[in-house]
This record gives C-alpha cells, sequence and structure tokens, in this order.
C-alpha cells in the first residue's frame, strides 16, 4: 500500500516536473495547467503516503533518509501550494517542482528497510517538533527559489540583455515579495521546530540541549535566517543582496539537513534514529 | 459560382494622399455599406476603413461587374477620379481573399506588426455590415473565422508581447521592475517629445507625475499639461529619495545626475529601486549609477536596442502566425466548398417534396374517406419513400464537395433529376394533375 502510493506520487510529481517545463519553453497555458492538476494529484497521493505511514508506524514517518526526503519534498509542495494561492505566478511550479522531484528521486533511490520505532518517538512533542521544523525548510525553499529567479531577472535588466526568460519571469518586485514572505512565514516556524525540539529533547533524553552536531548546525541556521530577516525588517535589505543571502541560509540549510544528519550528528543521525533498539 | 473578392488600399500600395480622400467622412462606410446593398452583382459587402487600409470585401457571382461598381464606389465616396487610384488598387479572389482578410485581423498586415488596434476596427466594420444587413452565409462565417484566428494568434504566438516603440519599452522595463505601477512617483526632468510620452503612458497607468525645469514657469506649464506636480529642480537630492522612476530629457551638456549624488540617498531609501530613463543627448545621468545595487539606468540607445530585439521577437513570432493563418485558410476553403454544393441539394429535396405532394393529392382523391390516423400513415409512408430515394444521392454530393471533380458531379447531378429547369416541371405539375400522364399509368 505505501510502496504503491510512493510510487503514484512520483509518478505525477515527475509528470507535473515535466509538464512545468515544458511550460517554460513552449508557453501554453493547457500544459500549465495539466501540471499543476498533477503537481495537486502528486500532492495528494504523497500526503496520503505519509499518513499511511504515520498509522503504519505509530509515529512521523521521518525515522530515515528516505522517508524524511519524501516529507521535506511535501513540506516544499505545501509551500509551493500556499504561495501559489497568494501569488498565482505560474512560473513559480517550474522552479520549485524540479526540487520537489529531486528529494523524490532521492528517497526513491534509498532501499526502504524495516524501522525499529523507539517509544520515545511516541512522545506528542515529536510530531510537532518534525512538522514544524520541516514546514520551515518548506518555506525558505520557496524563498530560495524566489531568489533564484530574481537574480536571473535582475541580471538581464541591470546588463540590458534580454534572454528568453525575460518574458516569463515576473517581476523583480513580485519575486522580492514571494521571497520577504516566505522568509517571514518560514522563519516562525523553524523557530517554533527548535524550541519544540528542546522541550522534546527535555523530555525524551533529560536535557534541553546536548551539542549535537545538529543541534549546532541548526543553531547556526537559525542566527543566519535571523540576521537575513533582521537586515530585511530593520535596515531594509532587499532586491539582490537579499536574494544572495537567502541563498547562502539555504546552503546552510541543507547543510544542516542532510551533512549534520549523515556525517556528523550523534542521536539525530538517521542510523541512530532507526538503528537503536533500546 | 460564388467568389470572395477583396478590392482596397493599404499603407503600403496607397500613399497617404490617396487613403485621406476616402477615409476623411465619418459617414462613409454606411454610405459604402448602402453602394453595395444596391449593386445587383454584389450579394454580400463589408466596408473596411482604417487610416491605414480602404477595402471592400464582396461576395459575388461576377467579379468584374462587382469590381466594376467597387471602384465606382470609392471613386464617388472620395471625389477623386478613378483613374488616380487604380493603380494603388489590389484585388484578392476567394483563398487570397480568405488569408488576406485573416491576415489583417491577426494584424500580420499592419504596419507596426502585432498592434491590437485592427481587430477591433474590423469587428467594428463587421457590425456596421451586420446592422446594414449586407453580410450573410459567407460573410458571417468569413469574418468569424477571423476573429478565431485572431484569438488563436494573439494566445498561441506572441506577437504583441513585446513594446516595439520607445516610450512603451520604457514603459514595460517600469513594470519588469516594479511590478504595479499605481501610485509610484515618476519625475520628469527637461522636455521632449519622446519624454512627454513615456512619462503620458505612466500616468495612465496610474503613476503620480512631477515635474522639474530650469525654469519655474515651464514646469509649471508641463504639469499643468500632464496632471502633474511642478517641483524645484535645485531640491534634486531630495526629490531623488522620494521617487521611483526618473525620466530625463534635458539640454544640458553635462550630467544633470550624478554617482556620487544617487549613492548617498540609497541608504536613506532604504533601497527601493529607483529606474532612471534618460532620453537626452548628451546623457543626463552619469552611466556609473547603473552600478549602483537596485538601481537601474536605461538610456536611449539602450532602448533602442530593447525595441530591436522586440522587432526581431516579433518577426520570429509573425512566422507562427502566418502558419496558423494557413491552416485556417484551408479549413475556411473546405467549409466554402461544401457550401457550392448545398444549393443543388437544397433543389433535389425540394423537388422530392414537390413530386410526393402531388402523387399524394392525386391519390387520394381515388381512395375515399380516410381516417385522420390513415392519412398521417399515408404521409409518413410517402414521405420516406421519397427521403430514402434521395439519401444516396445527397451523401454523393456532400463527399463530393471537396474534391476537383465536384463541378462536374454537380453538373451531373442537376442533369439527372432535371434540376435546371423548375419552371417547365412546376407547370407540368399544375396542369396535368388531372390527365392520365406518364407518371399515372404507374
Amino acid at each position: 500500500m505505501g510502496e504503491i502510493l510512493t510510487k503514484i506520487s512520483l509518478f505525477l510529481i515527475l509528470l507535473a516536473t515535466g509538464g512545468f517545463i515544458v511550460y517554460i519553453l513552449r508557453q501554453q497555458k493547457a500544459i500549465y495547467q495539466w501540471s499543476y492538476r498533477f503537481l495537486l494529484a502528486g500532492f495528494a497521493a504523497l500526503t496520503l503516503q505519509l499518513l499511511h505511514g504515520y498509522i503504519v508506524l505509530g509515529a512521523m514517518p521521518v525515522l530515515t533518509l528516505k522517508s524524511a526526503l519524501a516529507f521535506f519534498a511535501w513540506t516544499i509542495l505545501g509551500a509551493y501550494l500556499l504561495f501559489h494561492a497568494k501569488f498565482r505566478l505560474m512560473i513559480l511550479g517550474s522552479f520549485i517542482s524540479p526540487l520537489a522531484a529531486i528529494l523524490m528521486i532521492l528517497s526513491s533511490t534509498i532501499p526502504g528497510g524495516g524501522v525499529t520505532v523507539h517509544p520515545m518517538f511516541k512522545s506528542a512533542w515529536f510530531p510537532i517538533h518534525v512538522w514544524t521544523a520541516f514546514m520551515g525548510n518548506g518555506m525558505f525553499t520557496v524563498a530560495f527559489a524566489a531568489a533564484i529567479m530574481y537574480l536571473i531577472q535582475e541580471s538581464q535588466i541591470k546588463r540590458k540583455k534580454f534572454g528568453s526568460l525575460f518574458n516569463r519571469l515576473p517581476s523583480l518586485q513580485t519575486l522580492d515579495s514571494i521571497n520577504y514572505y516566505s522568509l517571514i512565514y518560514g522563519f516562525p516556524f523553524l523557530t517554533v521546530g527548535m524550541i519544540t525540539g528542546a522541550i522534546y529533547a527535555q523530555y525524551a533524553l533529560g536535557s534541553y540541549w546536548r551539542w549535537d552536531p545538529k543541534e549546532v548546525w541548526s543553531l547556526i541556521t537559525w542566527l543566519f535566517y535571523a540576521a537575513l530577516l533582521h537586515e530585511r525588517i530593520a535596515v531594509g535589505w532587499r532586491g539582490r543582496k537579499a536574494a544572495i543571502m537567502s541563498i547562502v541560509c539555504f546552503c546552510v540549510l541543507l547543510f544542516t539537513f542532510l551533512g549534520a544528519s549523515l556525517w556528523l550528528s550523534d542521536y539525530h543521525s538517521f542510523k541512530s534514529l532507526g538503528g537503536r533498539e533500546g | 459560382m460564388l467568389k470572395i473578392l477583396d478590392i482596397g488600399m493599404n499603407h503600403e500600395t496607397a500613399p497617404v494622399e490617396i487613403r485621406e480622400c476616402l477615409v476623411k467622412e465619418p459617414g462613409n462606410v454606411g454610405k459604402a455599406l448602402a453602394a453595395l446593398r444596391e449593386s445587383p452583382f454584389i450579394h454580400e459587402g463589408l466596408f473596411l476603413s482604417t487610416c491605414n487600409r480602404v477595402e471592400a470585401f464582396v461576395v459575388t457571382e461576377n467579379p468584374q461587374e462587382a469590381r466594376r461598381s467597387i471602384v465606382s464606389l470609392m471613386s464617388s465616396l472620395g471625389s477623386i477620379e478613378d483613374v488616380r487610384f487604380i493603380p494603388n488598387l489590389f484585388t484578392f479572389e476567394d483563398n487570397e481573399a480568405v488569408r488576406h482578410i485573416f491576415r489583417v485581423s491577426c494584424s500580420l498586415d499592419s504596419m507596426v506588426m502585432g498592434e491590437p488596434q485592427i481587430l477591433g476596427q474590423v469587428k467594428d466594420a463587421y457590425s456596421q455590415a451586420s446592422k446594414a444587413k449586407t453580410s450573410g452565409v459567407v460573410l458571417n462565417r468569413l469574418m468569424h473565422r477571423a476573429f478565431h484566428v485572431a484569438k488563436r494568434v494573439r494566445t498561441e504566438t506572441g506577437i504583441s508581447d513585446s513594446a516595439v516603440s520607445i516610450s512603451y519599452a520604457a514603459v514595460e522595463l517600469a513594470r519588469k521592475i516594479f511590478h504595479d505601477l499605481g501610485g509610484r512617483k515618476v519625475l520628469l526632468v527637461g522636455a521632449g517629445e519622446m519624454a512627454e510620452l513615456a512619462a503620458r503612458h505612466l500616468v495612465r497607468q496610474g503613476c503620480a507625475l512631477f515635474v522639474a525645469n530650469r525654469t519655474l514657469n515651464r514646469a509649471v506649464d508641463l504639469a499643468r499639461l500632464f496632471g502633474g506636480k511642478p517641483v524645484a529642480f535645485d531640491e534634486m537630492e531630495s526629490l531623488l529619495l522620494e521617487m521611483d522612476i526618473v525620466i530625463t530629457s534635458t539640454s544640458a551638456p553635462g550630467f544633470v545626475i550624478g554617482h556620487d549624488q544617487v549613492k548617498s540617498v540609497l541608504r536613506k531609501r532604504r533601497s527601493r529601486p529607483l529606474f532612471f530613463i534618460d532620453i537626452a543627448v548628451p546623457r543626463d545621468v552619469e552611466p556609473k549609477v547603473n552600478d549602483l545595487g537596485n538601481v537601474y539606468v536605461y538610456d536611449i540607445d539602450d532602448l533602442k536596442g530593447v525595441v530591436e530585439v522586440n522587432k526581431a521577437q516579433r518577426r520570429q513570432e509573425a512566422l507562427k502566425a502566418e502558419r496558423i493563418v494557413e491552416e485556417e485558410v484551408i479549413r475556411f476553403e473546405k467549409w466554402l466548398k461544401t457550401l457550392q454544393v448545398v444549393p443543388t441539394i437544397v433543389s433535389l429535396k425540394e423537388k422530392a417534396e414537390k413530386i410526393r405532394q402531388a402523387e399524394v393529392k392525386r391519390s387520394l382523391a381515388n381512395l375515399g374517406d380516410l381516417t385522420p390516423e390513415q392519412m398521417s400513415r399515408l404521409e409518413i409512408l410517402t414521405r420516406s419513400i421519397a427521403e430514402k430515394i434521395m439519401h444516396d444521392p445527397i451523401l454523393y454530393l456532400k463527399r463530393k464537395a471537396g474534391r476537383p471533380t465536384r463541378d462536374a458531379c454537380v453538373d451531373m447531378t442537376r442533369k439527372l433529376f432535371n434540376l435546371d429547369s423548375e419552371m417547365e416541371e412546376e407547370e407540368e405539375y399544375g396542369l396535368s394533375r388531372d390527365d392520365s400522364g406518364p407518371k399515372r399509368a404507374s
């Protein structure tokens, strides 16, 4: 059941991504509309798959890298759909769905194994911690995509050389506000994610801060985003500088998500998450 | 045989001195349509008259005579002798005419290719023609297809996507930077035709206009002209703090706005984007200003470059549009051909029905009293016999509609069923009702 849902959602998301890329080249609205529908269907299938995983495991299905990547993809798509409702920007899908698709492909190449769920993952704090932290990641992915689009468009206007993307990308103002809003919305999620993580650690492990590499890197990520937000709101950074900074922040975030979990981490690593028995 | 004929002149074939004679009076189209309706050779007609073209689309069976009446119509409309403009006329027939009206509607034939006004003008011409009842089956279909082609071209190609005039290109750029121009503050420094045009476009988009000039009187005059607000020239620093778009067009020999001047206000502006449109020669804005963050400077050559790129893009898109037009011309041609077998089909049906009615009438006299049910049975029986007999010939004609042998087939059918001596037939059936004719023997 879970396996079938995974395949269906992967298939639909890949189809939607292909459609979005064709849309950027051919500019036919029908292609976009179908891609969007496929993406919605893929998102629904992925939601079902995660629910299914939750019911089977009895805990948030993020204990392996495989399932964590799928969950990351889910939050990216969720954030995209939210922003789509606000900005109705057709081209945004062409930049964001490939990111979700890459995560889904990575997730599907990792063999799924049996997971033993430690009782501590059944705590109520665990899903809150995971969900908010991941939702923040999803929002920041949208900010990242908007920043990339901004830099492309800005350099075309600045250098007065207009490629084929010029007409397809929206105005600088629109891209900048997408970047701004995704930071504004994403940051509280990340903050709540970290606080609930500390509370949860207090309950489950007896101390709220253990200097685990994942904890440290999460704090660094948080500081990066806090600095960016501060510059944007208090100093009035916008445009190119803000875009570059949000790309840098996203790289730090990716390192925290993948690097710190895979190579550095102690108890946050997927190896220990699934492998620990007692 | 019905023919579609298009006779007229456009900006390529006729100089403005001749075109203006024909379009100067506003009531001309009504007069022209009335004349088209009067002409015995013209079945349907439409008259299109814009500043770049004067054209008559007509449906006729006699192209020579129709052409003659259109030429004399144009000559009387413009009160010029026909010899003066006959060399400037073009004449398109059938497919050529269809292709031409399609190309006109989607602005492939316009002076500025891709301009959107022409479709509205064609629609007006059509609505006038249908009000004057000069449009019929063929023109109705033709014009609706033309609007469809225009819509396809607009949605499927980018022919009118990008600006091809300098002032519009500037507005388009502003929109790519600010998205919504409503409420943005525009400063016009100096005056000049192109700068004023750009300012006018921006005001129409909802921008608030401020006008600065070396002489305050001139600033006040200009501000009144565009509904803007005059401001003093020497407050430049504080103005730069406020403005979003600055259009410069002074005749000053040096730079009016310098790098350091702009740099000093950036932080106070909290990096809000600032867009300079520098139309002056020599330039008013120091080029280095473009290196500042969130500041964009476009001089006249940059804008010309944008326009050139856009023009090339339109030419590229025009190729796609031509393909769409070709597709639709073929589609229309097919429809037109089915139309040409329609009269024969109609007379076949009429003939069968006439025979049926006459025979029923004749038989009723001998059948005595029938109940209403028997009557209706008889009607149904005879009607279905007549329809079934005619079914295959009609199908055959419809199939041949698009073939080269169509005319021969139509001809043969008309002879076979004796369709062209309708009058004699009628007489025969009318008079020989009680005779013992050959039909009765059977």
